[in-house]
């Protein structure tokens, strides 16, 4: 399948045509790619396309998937509402 | 890596890339940074990326103004081919109260002074720029329409792409351990992949940049500590410009793709280097922003994070040398706002280590500033 049409990220919009160039100019680790590309910075966090970088990477770099490492995690799992905190925050 | 340098630069952040694009593109050669973890890992790729020339010093409304003028024209005198999405949209600043709206006005008589293009707003006008403030909430502002905010990551890899071309070497993933010396002079830096011969070093290293002055026998009069931030999904435009206020202790900006950013000091955070995200930011976060931006309230957070600010004893960055040790300098204490400061950072230093006259007078960036005597001007326009 031509890479322009693989979708990795759907949050933010990238191809794995994205990934193979942002790899050809050296950006080898996912936090770097996070940054340049948005990929798995949306609101899904990168449940949906993490795997799929980090295999990217591994296949690309020729390394084993597991010497890859994942990106950092951050909170939340899933998007809240401001209002939402405050609300709780307010009852507390 | 190279085994000998002319320059070596700790910190692959805005700081350390604009001074290394800096000093190449006045001719420098053999410099190397040294990052020990990846580009804009630290405080840059941490921050808000504001840009804002309404300050109430001198100093840093005059840093302010020039590296806005260069921000403007960033991509082409870089020739980056992404996108460092500058949103010059301005930053309306909010006064609370009468005790408030007497500072800006002083501080704007001051801005226009530098050529700035600041004005004072009544209440009104203030909710023409931005519909959904709380008019509960506002006395009045102050507006400028050239302030602004960037891509943080991409604006640093602008710098970074301009100076690989320039012949920049850049190391990642490699740590500074300790700075060699030899009767007051700079002989090497030694880093967990090697040594480099060299006899400049600058310190661009952020948050640990008290710690790298240590390597080297340099105290300086900066500590760190964390501040929060946090991000929610993307929606369509519905602000323009930062909205900040000093009295709620918020500044909330839309970036052009369409997420919200905001983020609040914490004056009891104590000094550290963890960088961390708390549940009580997020309780005050979500209240503050609920009271000043109701609509805002509706938007789902998606990630929170924290990062270093390294602060100053007056809330202006140090730029400079030092006069204990030969080929040593810094540029460091930004307290919170290095970012916008970056390309004067950068034109600045390199100027003064290349032995030529600087753009601008620099007593009042320098180390020997803290000597003694009382200080001049503290910035107190801060978040
Ligand atoms: C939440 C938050 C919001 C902010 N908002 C704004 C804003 O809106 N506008 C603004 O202008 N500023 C803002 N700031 C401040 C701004 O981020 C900083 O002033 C600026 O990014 C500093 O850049 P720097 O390159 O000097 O430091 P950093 O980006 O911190 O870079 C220092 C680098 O040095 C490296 N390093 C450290 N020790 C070593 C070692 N021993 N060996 C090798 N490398 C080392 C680190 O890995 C790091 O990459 C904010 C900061 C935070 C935390």
């Amino acid at each position: 399948m031509d890479p322009k049409n693989v979708i990795i990220c759907r949050c933010s919009d990238v191809t794995l045509e994205d990934l193979l160039e942002l790899f050809k100019e050296g950006y080898s680790t996912f936090e770097e790619l996070k940054r340049i590309k948005r990929v798995g910075m949306g609101p899904c966090q990168a449940n949906t396309c993490g795997k799929m970088v980090q295999w990217e990477i591994a296949k690309y770099f020729n390394k084993p998937l597991e010497e890859v490492p994942f990106h950092n995690m951050r909170p939340f799992t899933m998007g809240v509402k401001l209002k939402s905190i405050k609300e709780q925050a307010d009852e507390e | 890596m190279k085994s000998k340098a002319d320059y070596v630069i700790i910190g692959g952040g805005i700081s350390g890339c604009s001074i290394a694009y800096n000093l190449a593109m006045q001719g420098a050669k053999n410099i190397v940074v040294i990052d020990k973890s990846y580009m804009t890992s630290g405080a840059t790729g941490r921050c808000g990326a504001g840009v804002r020339q309404q300050w109430g010093t001198k100093m840093n409304c005059l840093l302010a103004k020039k590296s806005v003028e260069f921000f403007e024209n960033a991509k082409e005198i870089l020739q980056y081919e992404g996108d460092i999405e500058f949103k010059q949209e301005g930053y309306l600043i909010i006064a609370s109260n009468e005790n408030e709206a007497e500072q800006f006005k002083k501080n704007v008589a001051l801005q226009n002074d530098l050529g700035i293009p600041s004005k004072v707003l009544t209440k009104e006008e203030a909710l023409e720029i931005v519909p959904h403030l709380n008019p509960e909430q506002v006395h009045s502002a102050t507006f400028c329409h050239t302030d602004g905010h960037l891509n943080p990551f991409t604006m640093t890899d602008a710098y970074y792409h301009a100076a690989k071309r320039l012949g920049v070497e850049f190391n990642f993933y490699t740590e500074v351990l300790d700075i060699e010396t030899k009767a007051g002079k700079i002989t090497a830096v030694s880093t967990d992949k090697g040594k480099i011969k060299t006899n400049v070093v600058v310190n661009a290293a952020g948050g640990w940049s008290k710690e790298i002055g240590a390597l080297a026998g340099v105290e300086l009069p900066v500590y760190s500590r964390n501040h929060e931030i946090l991000v929610t999904e993307p929606v369509e435009k519905m602000q323009g410009p930062m909205v900040i206020s000093f009295s709620h202790n918020i500044y909330c900006q839309q970036t052009p793709h369409g997420a919200f950013i905001m983020g609040r000091g914490d004056k009891d955070e104590p000094k550290s280097h963890t960088m961390r995200s708390t549940w009580q930011f997020l309780d005050k976060m979500s209240s503050t922003v609920c009271k000043l931006l109701p609509k805002i309230g509706e938007l789902r957070v998606i990630r929170q994070w924290g990062g270093l600010y390294n602060m100053s004893p007056d809330h202006q960055p140090i730029i400079g040398g030092t006069k204990d040790l030969e080929g040593f300098y810094m540029a460091c204490g930004f307290s919170g706002h290095g970012f916008m400061l970056a390309p004067m950072t950068g034109l600045l230093l390199s100027e003064l280590i290349l032995g030529k006259t600087p753009s601008m007078p620099m007593e009042n960036l320098s180390l020997e500033r803290f000597e003694g005597q009382d200080l001049d001007e503290i910035e107190t326009s801060v978040v």
